[in-house]
């Protein structure tokens, strides 16, 4: 199954990969990670096509896509 | 070597830099110093080195930056109102422990002043000249034969030091004409011992970066502290003078360059009268002959610098005496050029005293 | 069995970096990072890093690092590049370093076509030093030196790089990008790995211009951000190629002249 793994030391919250994955797969956590940020997470992992959008657009490259 | 050549000082210059391996200049023209890029620009490419005539003396040293990171030798030279320019470079280079070579070829100042000989950027040489604790290894040719020599020198010492080094001269040095005999065998660079932190073909070999900056707290004062050990060292052991009949003098002169020549003049003249003049010449003003002048000074109770400046090299002989001596100053800034009968005068007036 | 189609590059070194949340130099280092790997070129390439916010990126690319003076990435680039031409040269600048205190720098290697490639990133504000006006800022924007917008009256207009380039006759390709959105993302991937080969194939100066944000001294969220440069950027820096190396010769030495013929 398509998935994305978050790097949560790496993940700064931003929520660019949020609005760029066209399935709504990715939301922000509510728990803060040990940076001090929320990471981005897989709310709908089901949803998920492998399609990259999101590590695209992630700044701080913390994204990697399988599938 | 050997042979017997007639040169203007700048192009001695030159020459000198090219036969001690140097294979890259950028510079801009400035008078007194334009026959260096000239003379430069046909002679590099000869020897398959690259001459650029840069936008600017902050483009020039910053070309330089970049070319000695990746391991060549480099030279830049220039006049007062460029080499202020080019502080900003030199403060880069010595905080990132590159070596290079340029020469300042000094005419009258401040500000855009003339073009006469002059030597008023002895402050800005020897006290490293750009923002930052820093220090340049400075050079002062008081002949056309030393102006083709001391390049060789300054690579040495720049490349054994991982810093900058310079040639301080003067515009009469850099036009005037006089027999060379170059003292070492040509270098080819590319028979020079690699670099092990130069830049380019990182192949086999971990990334290297070259910077001079650190923002971890703590972490520049070390940099800095490191870079200190090196000037201690080359305080100990690479100064250069020349002593002119310094042992039975009773005042010395004190003089580098243009005026130790006419130091010289004066000290021949003052002899011819039975007056005891020595000539203690610094060769190396940074590191400055501080030693010898402390010991001289001992018992030799009056020192008269002779400078084309309005008084900069008697703060480093003041320095050295400790008092011991009375220090006198004649010095004749913006392109006033002394003479030996002038300082004659002088050298009376104080042993009158 | 499960394939990874997205992993982080090898261009890359894995030190964290100390950019803010959302901040366009992140996506823009990965994409220089990726396009040396994947041209096979980062063992013998060269970065410059800039003073301005990316002054870190000396640690952040995996290949030969320096760091030199405010703006003057082209002339070290050049002093590079001549004494090593089959290293691969690339300065990466801001807007403030590049198109400012720099121009001098950039106009020149480019009129001399100096064989090196320039990565440039406009976020129309000076970054690193809390946001003043930068040459790039918008008319009307707000910064901490315009604290009422960008008055022309005043500050004159912002300076578009690329067009300002394309009036010389050395470069061989100066293009604008922007990284807001993924599929700009991607063109501004093809830009930068065009901007590589041309250096790769010795065919002169290459320049690519990346619309850039800056949500800090922006004082927006990222997502604002990104709809800045989409509403206000792109419109007034369009995006495309300028100059492209198709056809271009190299030059051929000219006869020497004096400066007045004479008769
Ligand atoms: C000679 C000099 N002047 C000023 C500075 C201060 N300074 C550091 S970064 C910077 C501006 C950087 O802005 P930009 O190039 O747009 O890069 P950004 O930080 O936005 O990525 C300035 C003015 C400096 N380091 N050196
Ligand atoms: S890979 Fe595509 S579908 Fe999956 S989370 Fe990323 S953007 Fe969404
Ligand atoms: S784009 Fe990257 S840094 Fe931003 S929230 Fe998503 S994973 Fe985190
Ligand atoms: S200040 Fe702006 S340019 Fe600098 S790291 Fe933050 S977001 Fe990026």
């Amino acid at each position: 199954m398509p998935r994305i793994e978050v790097d949560v030391n790496r993940c700064k919250g931003c929520e660019l990969c949020v609005v760029a994955c066209p399935y709504k797969v990715i939301s922000l956590s509510g728990k803060f990670a040990h940076t001090g940020y929320y990471p981005a997470a897989m709310v709908q992992p089901e949803k998920c096509t492998g399609c990259t959008l999101c590590a695209l657009v992630c700044p701080d490259v913390a994204i990697e896509v399988y599938k | 070597m050997g042979e017997k050549l007639l040169m203007k000082g700048n192009e001695a210059l030159a020459e000198g830099a090219v036969r001690a391996g140097c294979r890259f200049f950028s510079g801009y023209p400035i008078t007194p110093q334009n026959e260096v890029p000239e003379y430069l620009s046909w002679r590099l490419p000869e020897v398959g080195g690259t001459f650029i005539q840069a936008e600017s003396e902050v483009a020039a040293i910053n070309m330089l930056y970049g070319a000695s990171a990746c391991g060549a030798r480099v030279m830049t030279s220039s006049s007062g109102p460029g080499i202020s320019l080019k502080q900003e470079g030199i403060s880069y280079i010595s905080g990132a422990n590159l070596p290079i070579f340029y020469a300042n070829v000094m005419r009258g100042g401040p500000g855009l002043g003339n073009i006469a000989p002059a030597q008023g950027d002895y402050y800005q040489s020897t006290r490293g000249g750009g923002h930052g604790d820093y220090r340049v290894i400075v050079l002062a040719p008081n002949s056309v034969s030393e102006m083709g020599n001391f390049p060789k020198r300054c690579y040495d010492l720049a490349e054994k030091y991982r810093m900058a080094s310079m040639v301080l001269a003067d515009g009469l040095l850099g036009q005037m004409m006089e027999p060379i005999e170059f003292d070492f065998e040509p270098v080819d660079p590319a028979k020079l011992p690699p670099k092990e932190w130069a830049l380019g073909n990182a192949e086999g070999r971990e990334r290297r970066i070259i910077r001079s900056y650190d923002l971890k707290p703590g972490y520049l004062e070390k940099m800095t502290l490191k870079l200190l050990e090196k000037y201690n060292k080359i305080e100990e052991q690479e100064v250069k003078y020349e002593a002119v009949q310094t042992e039975d003098a009773e005042i010395l002169l004190v003089a580098y360059g243009t005026s130790s020549r006419i130091s010289k003049e004066a000290l021949m003249l003052g002899r011819k009268e039975g007056i005891k003049v020595g000539l203690l010449r610094p060769i190396t003003l940074w590191p400055f002959p501080t030693k010898i002048l402390g010991e001289l000074s001992g018992r030799i109770k009056k020192i008269l610098t002779v400078e084309m400046s309005l008084g900069q090299l008697i703060d480093d002989v003041k320095l050295a005496v400790e008092g011991k001596s009375r220090v006198y100053l004649h010095g004749r800034p913006s392109g006033g050029i002394p003479t030996g009968e002038e300082v004659l005068e002088i050298i009376k007036n104080i042993c009158s005293e | 069995m499960e394939k990874k189609v997205f992993s982080r590059t090898k261009g890359l070194t894995e030190v964290f970096m100390r950019y803010c949340p959302g901040c366009g130099h992140g996506v823009i280092h990965r994409l220089v990072a990726e396009a040396i790997e994947e041209l096979g070129v980062r063992k013998r390439t060269i970065g410059i890093a800039p003073v301005g916010c990316s002054v870190f990126a000396d640690e952040y690319f995996n290949c030969d690092m320096i760091q030199p003076a405010h703006g003057r990435g082209p002339a070290v680039a050049t002093g590079m590049k001549r004494v090593k031409p089959d290293c691969i040269v690339f300065s990466y600048q801001g807007d403030g370093d590049l198109a400012s205190i720099g121009m001098a720098e950039t106009v020149h290697a480019a009129a001399r076509g100096e064989r090196i490639t320039i990565i440039f990133v406009n976020n129309a504000i000076y970054g690193m030093t809390g946001g003043q006006m930068a040459p790039t800022t918008l008319v009307g924007m707000k910064s901490t030196t315009s604290p009422f917008g960008r008055d022309p009256r005043v500050a004159g207009y912002p300076i578009k790089v690329c067009e300002l380039l394309s009036t010389l006759e050395a470069p061989s390709y100066l293009a604008r990008v922007s990284v807001h959105k993924p599929a700009n993302v991607i063109k501004a991937k093809k830009a930068i790995k065009k901007a590589f080969q041309v250096q790769i194939d010795d065919l002169g100066f290459s320049l690519v211009e990346i619309l850039s944000q800056c949500p800090t001294d922006w004082f927006v969220t990222p997502l604002q951000a990104v709809e800045y440069v989409e509403k206000a950027m792109v419109p007034f820096y369009p995006l495309g190629e300028f100059k492209t190396p198709e056809g271009k010769k190299e030059p051929a030495k000219a006869e020497t002249k004096m400066a007045v013929e004479k008769g």
